[in-house]
């Protein structure tokens, strides 16, 4: 344990990824903490989404650190930083097409129920026990993100927002401390963003610290307690959301 | 379940399970079709049983390749290797070593493991088609095996006079005993299938099928997820080619060549890639078909050929898919 354990849920130090000549994400350094939602914001091509990668293990980062609960997770793989409680959606949704919505979260708790070979061929009561309650949590979390109706309609018939919101109740399946949303409110409607905007309340106010990206201004100044703000991979400024709307570096990013 | 940090799940009401509305029919009527086709060799005996004994052999093989290429959507092309591992064990151990089938068919289990191990450990963690290319040649090195080490294998020639599985003393060898002994074997094979298909590592596959990134993120060790399935495709693999010299009581390399790779693909496909029933009713149609067209005489393949054209047609999911097709059809 470091000293910045403790309340800080996440911590990047000087996270920097280049590609051949382009630095991406130029030393960024910023917290996350407990029961809070923080929100990276900043232009197309900000460098947004290779951050997330470096933080969530897609994309090793060229120099820096990235701490989860005051371990080093750096250089663990993906499933590695999954296993801590690091769980993240994907800007370009990805489904598992084939399965139906509920399956798809039934897929989510993997890390949260036991059982291999010997367990799916004898199936005894404890597993099959265990597979009556990730039946009906999957579809309570379908519920939660308003698709309840939709439950066993094959994924790849659902609509680009409802395959967001799928997305979101799969990693809420697999009980995150850190939850990361690359861009959750893409292609959601109003209502839809709304009741987004209230999930994310309801998840950190539950304990789960949440990291977004996203665009839709509106969710974020709705829900972010931090905001984070990058332009060509270098943080250019960091607060709460109403002093970020009037920071002047800011405005300039975004106004040009 | 382990206990959970969050309890946002509280919150939401428990939505009772409902059943999917899946038509019955559509989940039995390749099985009925299947019990048909065996019941009917049951019944006539002698060539027609032969004819499906074999594709019972190998409804047993292209299950467990459907394990690896249907549920965790990888490719292999070396299957048959396992198979011949399996079958060459048991040939071996019971002709030259006095064993009984059963250590021999389990030695043959534990050589066929140890060999996809060797092989999917290295490459089950690259991306790719690398798999594909090693099972490749894994598939023709165990080929060149069978030809060449001909101390033990005989070579070309084969090893003959392989004893017959028998249990409790009594010898499954005549047509009726060793078909109700391979549908035994294809029901359990078939059961094993289902329940890894609807289990926490079915839906490990069934991850790395739709995105190993997806998958990743959450928590899924892909390459060890990939393994398991390699190594369960092997394992029916070595299980099919083990049954298959004992009903035959012979083997040679040609049985497991290249040809039994490309009948199991047909196989897989023409009964619906991913499914329980699919590679069941696969193999029974693919071999019985070219002999419902026997009477073509010099057309026979090439009517054949036309029947499994019309059929990844008409049914791109195969048969199993099909019968599902024509049930949801029907409802208005």
């Amino acid at each position: 344990m470091t000293a910045t354990a403790g309340s800080v849920c996440l911590e990047v130090r000087d996270a920097t990824r280049s590609f051949g000549g382009l630095v991406a994400v130029n030393a960024v350094s910023f917290q996350v903490a407990r029961h809070s939602v923080t929100a990276v914001i900043g232009p197309n091509g900000a460098g947004k989404t290779t951050l997330f990668n470096l933080i969530s293990g897609a994309v090793p980062p060229s120099s820096g650190r990235v701490l989860f609960e005051g371990t080093d997770v750096t250089h663990e793989a993906p499933e590695a930083k999954a296993a801590r409680g690091l769980i993240r959606t994907f800007q370009l949704v990805k489904l598992f097409p084939e399965l139906s919505a509920v399956e798809n979260v039934k897929v989510g708790f993997h890390l949260r129920s036991r059982g291999g070979l010997l367990a799916a061929l004898l199936r005894p009561r404890a597993i099959r026990d265990m597979e009556a309650a990730i039946e009906d949590r999957a579809r309570a979390l379908l519920h939660l993100v308003g698709l309840g109706s939709a439950a066993d309609l094959p994924a790849a018939a659902l609509s680009y927002g409802q395959g967001r919101l799928l997305e979101v109740a799969r990693a809420l399946a697999a009980q995150p401390k850190l939850l990361m949303l690359d861009e959750p409110a893409a292609g959601l409607n109003g209502d839809e963003t709304a009741r987004l905007a209230s999930l994310i309340r309801d998840i950190a106010e539950d304990g789960t610290a949440v990291l977004l990206i996203e665009h839709d201004m509106h969710l974020v100044m709705n829900t972010a307690d931090e905001v984070v703000v990058v332009d060509f991979g270098r943080k250019i400024a960091q607060g709460a959301p109403d002093r970020i709307r009037q920071d002047p570096a800011v405005i300039a990013a975004y106004l040009g | 379940m382990t206990s959970s940090p969050s309890t946002i799940l509280r919150k939401a009401f428990p939505v009772p399970a409902q059943p999917a509305p899946r038509g019955r029919l559509a989940a039995v009527a390749p099985w009925l079709v299947a019990a048909c086709i065996v019941g009917y060799a049951l019944v006539a005996g002698g060539y027609p049983a032969t004819v499906v004994g074999f594709a019972l052999i190998y409804a047993v093989f292209v299950s467990g390749l459907n394990i690896f290429m249907g549920l965790t959507a990888q490719v292999s092309f070396g299957q048959s290797a396992f198979a011949a591992i399996g079958g060459y064990a048991s040939a071996i151990l019971t002709t030259q070593h006095e064993w009984g089938w059963l250590p021999a068919m389990v030695a043959g289990l534990a050589a066929a493991l140890a060999a996809a191990l060797a092989i999917g450990y290295p490459t089950l963690r690259l991306k790719g088609h690398y798999l594909s290319m090693a099972t490749l040649a894994i598939g023709l090195i165990v080929h060149e095996i069978a030809v060449e080490w001909e101390s033990v294998t005989l070579g070309y020639l084969g090893i003959s006079g392989v004893p017959p599985i028998d249990i409790a003393g009594y010898e499954v060898s005549s047509d009726r005993a060793v078909l109700i002994m391979l549908s035994a074997c294809v029901v359990a094979t078939a059961l094993a299938v289902a329940r890894i298909r609807s289990s926490r590592l079915g839906r490990a596959f069934a991850g790395i099928a739709g995105s190993e990134d997806a998958a990743r993120a959450l928590g899924i060790n892909v390459a060890r997820y990939k393994l398991v399935s390699f190594l369960l495709a092997a394992a029916f693999a070595s299980l099919s080619g083990s049954l298959f010299v004992h009903v035959v009581g012979y083997v040679s390399p040609e049985v497991f060549s290249l040809h039994m790779v490309i009948l199991s693909f047909t196989m897989l496909y023409v009964g619906g890639i991913g499914t329980v029933a699919g590679p069941v009713i696969g193999a029974l149609v693919v071999s019985v078909l070219p002999e419902t067209f026997r009477s073509f005489r010099d057309y026979q393949d090439l009517a054949y050929g036309a029947a499994l054209i019309l059929l990844l047609i008409y049914a791109p999911r195969g048969l199993a898919g099909l019968f599902a097709a024509l049930d949801t059809r029907r409802k208005p």
